[in-house]
């Protein structure tokens, strides 16, 4: 059987393949069990399956394995932990910007990789820039109000 | 204390539910796990005391991302009088917990939380008594305080767990112990974050979905192109490929399983299989009618005052309208899932089931199994607002695991989300009233005709039951689907009558304020209507007809909130403004919206501005309420903006985000809440009451914005620019 070195969260690792167009969001959550990345759509449509690549965010679901030999693999448990949260994560605890917190990986991944591009994001860039990210229970507000509390700009 | 060593350690481990994977040492047959009460009318089943000054409360209500997991706590530790950090919280066990019913109908709060303050209010009577007879001191002079029970005017006290026996408290439940007065609440009413929250924001949450059992498997269904359709045969060789992959049948129930989750979608993918038969009685286009020609079971008059016929015959001015509310989806964000082990006679299950308890007995009959060889864990899954499709996973879990002998993992896909799972039923809802000659309102009559709730009828809810033939317990009831169509207003000659239908295409159940949202769009576009006839503005009209006090405070403050313009006639420039009120089912939390929207030229209708005034009585968790109001407010924005379940009449076609549009960041309003507390009024459900009137305040908007009225949601912009140009309506 053939195998792939990803690097994820800093690490490599290598993991067997047996079917070259697995998505990464299978190997990250089972070969991995790193199940922070969610599927939610496979489609590509949803953003629950969000990871950072290479400084962009990348919906896990839908990209093959194989396109990810030697790029650089952030997931929501790399960006940070609960003792040490990321700023965004940070954000989003204490603005409470969760209810069923299903799609919050995705809003969390999306809003992180916003910020290394525009540091201090408003209000309505932050809706721009998730406006493909859906959430079903209604936290949208709160949502924008974290990424925007992470970056610090006034919202 | 009342815990045997082995259910210590149990319990140890299922408390680490936030932390790294729960649960994996423990899937244990029901037998080995020592006995604790669950008997609602006990204390002991809803609390225990432990050794270490921590308590553990059992909670057969679950948190569905409300907030719950909060307020519970909240709840007994100021009733108790014990640090809100040393409580630890069990939800939905059906081993472990109560049945308090099924986490529905906005009751987590003033069922399931009263229950347990009930049972805390008894515990600490109890705790008291025994310190007294310690101490020496009259009951009298002494109170429960972070975890002891002192002399209130100080000196030593003595620690619960000193007072508390091996045995628990054992004592039933005291509905009349007294409860804290609301004036001494320390924790009850105060900001207490979710403890879930920090899991969710950094990945290490487990929600069903990451849960691995050891050995399990995955398990993929694989479920016709045509609803109801029959399985000729199935080509196993087909996947003989894929590793390690199986085929499960049972009749018409087909499944693949496989070591490897990919693998399993693959095998699912490539499965051959034949089908005949099946289909639907309309498509979507066709259903209005599909539902006005529906033959009626039987027709119900809920609520009659004066003499609606012969009051609305005589009357000078009359008004009529007929409404339509689509068939909607849940659209959970995460696809149904659940894992099952089913083996000597005995099963497991862990779900994200509303209604473990509930679901537990219909596991058992379709397992054929009695309750007590079953057990049922709750686990967060992604969202539902009512009965998705988090059973039907565990129905297919269970059947899968039966044939392979092994736990099985199923998790349906996006498209099979969107298809299957259990929908919002349509609804068509006509009004007719009168006003006098001095424009006053003399009678309406609401008919409202919606399916008759499942419960009772040879309706069978689950899928995978129903295709393998398996028995299934009675059906569930579809949650007061005619609640909301009486006007919240002094009527005198009023008739509120449901018809029943026999059937509806897709399986109805029960979504996030079932009936509500179209029954209150109705009535209070309708009191808009009444309102211009009147020669009145909207929110002066109302208020004319509202007597409860808490009501009319709700519409006051909410039009003050909002700045409300008062207005009789329509604006139709492109921006209006509209208001909506309900008095959730008639007798719970107050709410009142105003909404400001921009209607454009080619009718698309984007909401800029809300305010909403909600009363749900005591106030446990303010930010449990404020988010869930919040959610209600945007979530039914985009069910009433874009939502509809598309089908033909073979299957639903709308399979996905693209084909079945929610709302999104863009579309998000500026939003001004005002909570109103009343402490001591009973706590109400804040769960579901602020979606029922926001269609309507988004309708009277629209109507304010461009005089048109739409009755038929969704409001999408082809609806919206067809009836402009019918009406001749231009901006600018």
């Amino acid at each position: 059987m053939a195998s792939i070195t990803l690097t994820v969260n800093g690490g490599a690792r290598t993991i067997d393949v047996r079917d070259p167009d697995k998505p990464l969001l299978y190997a990250l959550r089972d070969d991995l069990k790193l199940k922070g990345a969610k599927y939610g759509c496979g489609l590509g449509q949803c953003g629950a399956c969000t990871v950072i690549v290479d400084g962009e965010a990348v919906r896990s679901c839908v990209m093959p394995i194989s396109a990810f030999a030697g790029k650089k693999i952030t997931t929501i448990e790399g960006l940070g932990s609960p003792e040490k949260p990321h700023k965004v994560q940070a954000a989003f605890i204490a603005e409470q910007a969760a209810q069923c917190g299903y799609c919050t990986n995705g809003m969390v991944m999306t809003g992180a990789a916003l910020l290394e591009k525009n540091p201090k994001p408003t209000a309505a860039q932050v809706k721009d820039a998730l406006a493909q990210n859906l959430c079903r229970c209604g936290t949208h507000e709160r949502i924008v109000a974290a990424v925007v509390k992470a970056g610090g700009a006034r919202g | 204390m009342n815990m045997h060593t082995s259910r210590r350690n149990f319990l140890k481990s299922t408390g680490a539910l936030f932390i790294a994977i729960p649960f994996a040492s423990h899937v244990t047959a029901q037998g080995r796990v020592a006995a604790k009460t669950v008997d609602p009318a006990q204390v002991d089943a809803y609390l225990a005391l432990n050794a270490d000054g921590t308590a553990t409360i059992y909670s057969g209500k679950v948190d569905l991302g409300t907030g719950l997991r909060a307020a519970f706590p909240q709840i007994a530790a100021e009733e108790l009088g014990l640090q809100i950090d040393k409580i630890k919280l069990i939800e939905g066990d059906t081993l472990l917990t109560p049945d308090q019913g099924p986490t529905s109908g906005s009751n987590g709060i003033p069922k399931g939380g009263m229950q347990l303050r009930q049972a805390a209010a008894t515990a600490r009577q109890a705790l008291i008594k025994l310190a007294s007879e310690k101490l020496g001191k009259p009951a009298s002079e002494l109170d429960a305080i972070n975890g002891e029970v002192r002399p209130k005017a100080g000196g030593a006290g003595v620690s619960f767990a000193s007072l508390v026996t091996d045995k628990g408290f054992e004592l039933k439940l005291d509905t009349k112990a007294p409860v804290r007065d609301p004036k001494t609440h320390k924790i009850v009413g105060k900001h207490v974050p979710r403890p879930d929250i920090p899991a969710k924001a950094t990945g290490r949450f487990v929600y069903m979905h990451d849960l691995e059992v050891p050995g399990m498997l995955h398990g993929r269904t694989i479920r016709p192109a045509v609803i109801g359709a029959e399985l000729v045969s199935v080509d196993e060789s087909s996947i003989a490929s894929i590793p390690g992959a199986q085929v499960v049948r049972m009749k018409n129930f087909l499944g693949v399983v496989a070591p490897d989750e990919w693998d399993a979608v693959r095998a699912a993918k490539m499965l051959k299989a034949e089908w005949k038969g099946g289909g639907l009685p309309t498509d979507s286009a066709g259903l209005r009618d599909y539902v006005k020609a529906q033959k009626v079971s039987e027709t119900e008059a809920l609520d009659k005052a004066g003499d609606f016929a012969s009051a609305y015959a005589s009357a000078p001015k009359k008004l009529s309208g007929e409404f339509y509310w689509p068939v909607q989806s849940h659209a959970s964000m995460g696809p149904s899932c659940a894992i099952a082990d089913v083996k000597d006679g005995e099963a497991t299950i862990w779900c994200s089931s509303q209604g473990t308890h509930r679901y537990a007995k219909h596991f058992a009959t379709m397992l054929n199994m009695p309750p007590n060889k079953l057990r049922v864990h709750y686990l967060d899954g992604a969202g539902c607002y009512g009965m998705n499709g988090h059973e039907d996973a565990a129905a297919d879990a269970a059947f899968m695991s039966k044939a392979v002998g092994k736990p099985v993992r199923v998790q349906w896909s996006r498209e099979d989300e969107h298809a299957l799972d259990p929908k919002g039923p349509a609804q068509v809802i006509t009004q007719e009233a009168a006003l006098s000659a001095d424009g006053k309102i003399v009678a309406w009559h609401t008919t409202m005709r919606c399916p008759k709730p499942t419960a009772n009828l040879p309706t069978i809810p689950l899928l995978a039951p129903v295709e393998a033939d398996a028995k299934q317990a009675k059906g569930i009831a579809t949650g007061s689907l005619s609640s909301g169509g009486k006007p919240p207003y002094d009527v005198p000659n009023l008739l509120v009558e449901v018809h029943w239908l026999e059937d509806t295409p897709l399986r109805p159940s029960h979504l996030r304020a079932p009936g509500k949202i179209g029954n209150c769009l109705a009535v209070e576009t309708f009191m808009d209507e009444l309102a211009l006839a009147a020669g009145k503005d909207p929110v002066e009209f109302r208020l004319a007809y509202m007597s409860d006090p808490r009501g009319r405070e709700a519409v006051e403050r909410v039009a003050k909130l909002f700045n409300w313009d008062k207005r009789v006639e329509p604006r139709r420039n492109g921006k209006g403004r509209g208001i909506g009120y309900t008095q959730y089912k008639g007798d719970e939390t107050y709410v009142a919206i105003a909404m400001e929207v921009d209607v454009s030229a080619d009718g698309r209708i984007r909401v800029t501005r809300v305010a909403a005034t909600h009363d749900c009585g005591q106030i446990i968790s303010p930010d449990g309420v404020r988010s869930q109001v919040e959610g209600c407010i945007l979530q039914t924005i985009g069910r009433t903006l874009y939502e509809e379940v598309k089908f033909d009449r073979n299957h639903v076609t709308s399979r996905d985000w693209a084909s079945y549009p929610i709302l999104t960041f863009p579309d998000v309003p500026e939003m001004k809440i005002e909570l109103i507390d009343r402490p001591n009024e009973p706590p109400r459900g804040a769960g579901e009451a602020a979606t029922a009137p926001v269609a309507a305040a988004l309708a009277n908007a629209v109507f304010d914005a461009t005089g048109i009225r739409l009755r038929t949601v969704p409001f999408t912009a082809a609806r919206v620019k067809s009836a402009m140009a019918e009406s001749g309506v231009k901006f600018g």
